[in-house]
């Protein structure tokens, strides 16, 4: 079970190099949403400060979302998405490993980024560190929910729209507690609460949403 | 142009009877205008306890009129949503069109009940409040509701092929059903400032003529609620099947397209 899981992700790793720029758009995305909102509500540093939460959070949701096409599309175009869905393996596994590669190379590198970004709007150390904690705990959610939501809309017109307008509520309390976590640090209030839920979003979704997917799957392929 | 289509030539009755698109256009046909006409007769004495009949509130005046309102819609959008959820559940489970047919006719006068609850909310928030909107917990969810509600209307529009729209609707009322609950407890599980629960099973706070009042609006929101979405369905079984032989007979004589 291991090894298909480590094959899927190794395979999606290996495509995402080969074509570095879908990922590279993304992660410019983010880059660009970020700066572009000092820009337009301009330059006073404590209204920046009190922001800077919400705005690399939204920046990180819709930077999520714009490469939430990519996880089953191009294998759809190609044929393998039925030869997934026809192996001998657990659809759930193989669905489970695309969201993890998704991850490694949308959130990840996002996250990292979002480092920069806490310096950036000036927001502080500690106010940092969480920033990343709650964005490495939520932005799996993300990954497997969103993998829920390109499943449903896989091949259809109106595409990354809809799928935008599919996933958009669900990722609300990922976005609320996460926000909430790096505003409670900057607050000097307790936020570990805020932490701990996302922590359990993540494992809701690690638990259900490979199966939903694998449902999806079927449904639009079929 | 309504119920006299004949039943399809079964052996006898059983217990899903009605679990057919030909039988239950009969049945919808027979029963709507029953909740339609119960709806009508509820919303005036609703309305007429709840403007005329109940006194002015001690604390708020006359805009917690309101509550007759807003609470109604409020508990239909929550109720039609996991109604809903549970037609396209037994459809994606089952396989059965006419639950599934259930589930869409069911989508849009839920997310209008949602609307409403929503607009009578911040039309009541402003003089109570001091505020049209606030972001607090149970009004950020109910507004989640109404995006969980057009996201599965968008869905099911986007796709063309009938069956695949259901079940992947379904998929969706399924994911979103986590909700519901989340708006109900919400004034319990975070300091809002909406008012926290003042009926339940085991009594109220208000006073019982505004309890009544409202209660009587509950029931013609929900016998609206029922004809509005069998009025519907009929209109999307005669759609969906419309190449059957029962359907072609029903609007015989019209050229169909």
């Amino acid at each position: 079970m291991l090894s298909v899981l480590v094959q899927v992700i190794r395979r999606d790793l290996l495509l995402a190099v080969r074509q570095k720029a879908d990922v590279l758009n993304t992660l410019f995305f983010f880059a660009v949403v970020v700066t572009i909102v000092p820009l337009g509500i301009g330059p006073e540093p404590n209204l920046l400060r009190a922001i800077a939460p919400g705005v690399v959070w939204v920046a990180a949701l819709l930077a999520a979302i714009l490469s939430l096409p990519r996880l089953f599309a191009n294998d759809h175009a190609d044929g393998t998405l039925e030869q997934m869905l026809l192996s001998a393996e657990p659809l759930s596994l193989i669905v489970l490993g695309k969201a993890i590669a998704h991850w490694l190379v949308t959130a990840l590198p996002l996250t990292l980024m979002s480092i920069v970004f806490g310096v950036a709007f000036d927001i502080g150390v500690e106010e940092t560190g969480v920033m990343v904690a709650a964005l490495l705990l939520g932005t799996p959610v993300l990954s497997l929910l969103g993998a829920v939501g390109a499943a449903l809309t896989l091949g259809l017109r109106g595409g990354g729209v809809l799928t935008s307008l599919l996933v958009l509520p669900l990722y609300i309390p990922v976005l609320i507690f996460g926000a909430g976590a790096v505003g409670a640090a900057a607050s000097g209030v307790a936020y570990a609460a805020y932490l701990l839920l996302l922590g359990a979003f993540f494992l809701f979704a690690l638990v259900l949403t490979p199966w939903l997917t694998g449902i999806a799957l079927r449904i639009s392929v079929e | 142009m309504n119920s006299t289509t004949e039943n399809p030539p079964v052996a006898r009755m059983n217990a899903w009877w009605y679990s057919s698109p030909q039988t239950f256009y009969r049945l919808a046909g027979k029963l709507a205008p029953w909740f339609a006409a119960l709806a009508a007769i509820l919303t005036v004495i609703g309305l007429y306890i709840g403007f005329f009949v109940a006194p002015t509130d001690a604390t708020q005046g006359q805009s917690y009129r309101i509550i007759f309102i807003h609470v109604p819609s409020a508990w239909m959008s929550m109720f039609l949503y996991v109604v809903m959820a549970f037609w396209a559940a037994i459809g994606l489970a089952f396989n059965t069109r006419l639950s599934s047919m259930m589930a869409t006719a069911i989508a849009p006068t839920g997310a209008l009940m949602t609307f409403i609850a929503l607009w009578s909310g911040a039309l009541w928030g402003r003089p109570t409040w001091g505020a049209y909107w606030v972001w607090d917990a149970r009004l950020t969810s109910e507004l989640i509701l109404l995006f969980l509600y057009l996201g599965f209307i968008a869905l099911q529009a986007a796709i063309d092929d009938r069956r695949r729209a259901d079940k992947a609707g379904a998929v969706l009322a399924i994911i979103g059903v986590v909700n519901v609950p989340i708006i109900y407890f919400s004034v319990q599980w975070w300091n809002t400032l909406h008012q926290g629960a003042s009926v339940s099973v085991k009594g109220s706070s208000m006073a019982s003529i505004m309890l009544a009042g409202m209660l009587v609006m509950v029931f013609a929101v929900w016998m609206y609620c029922i004809a509005a979405v069998l009025y519907r369905v009929r209109t999307i079984i005669l759609e969906r099947e419309r190449h059957t032989a029962w359907v072609r007979e029903l609007v015989a004589g019209e050229p169909l397209k």
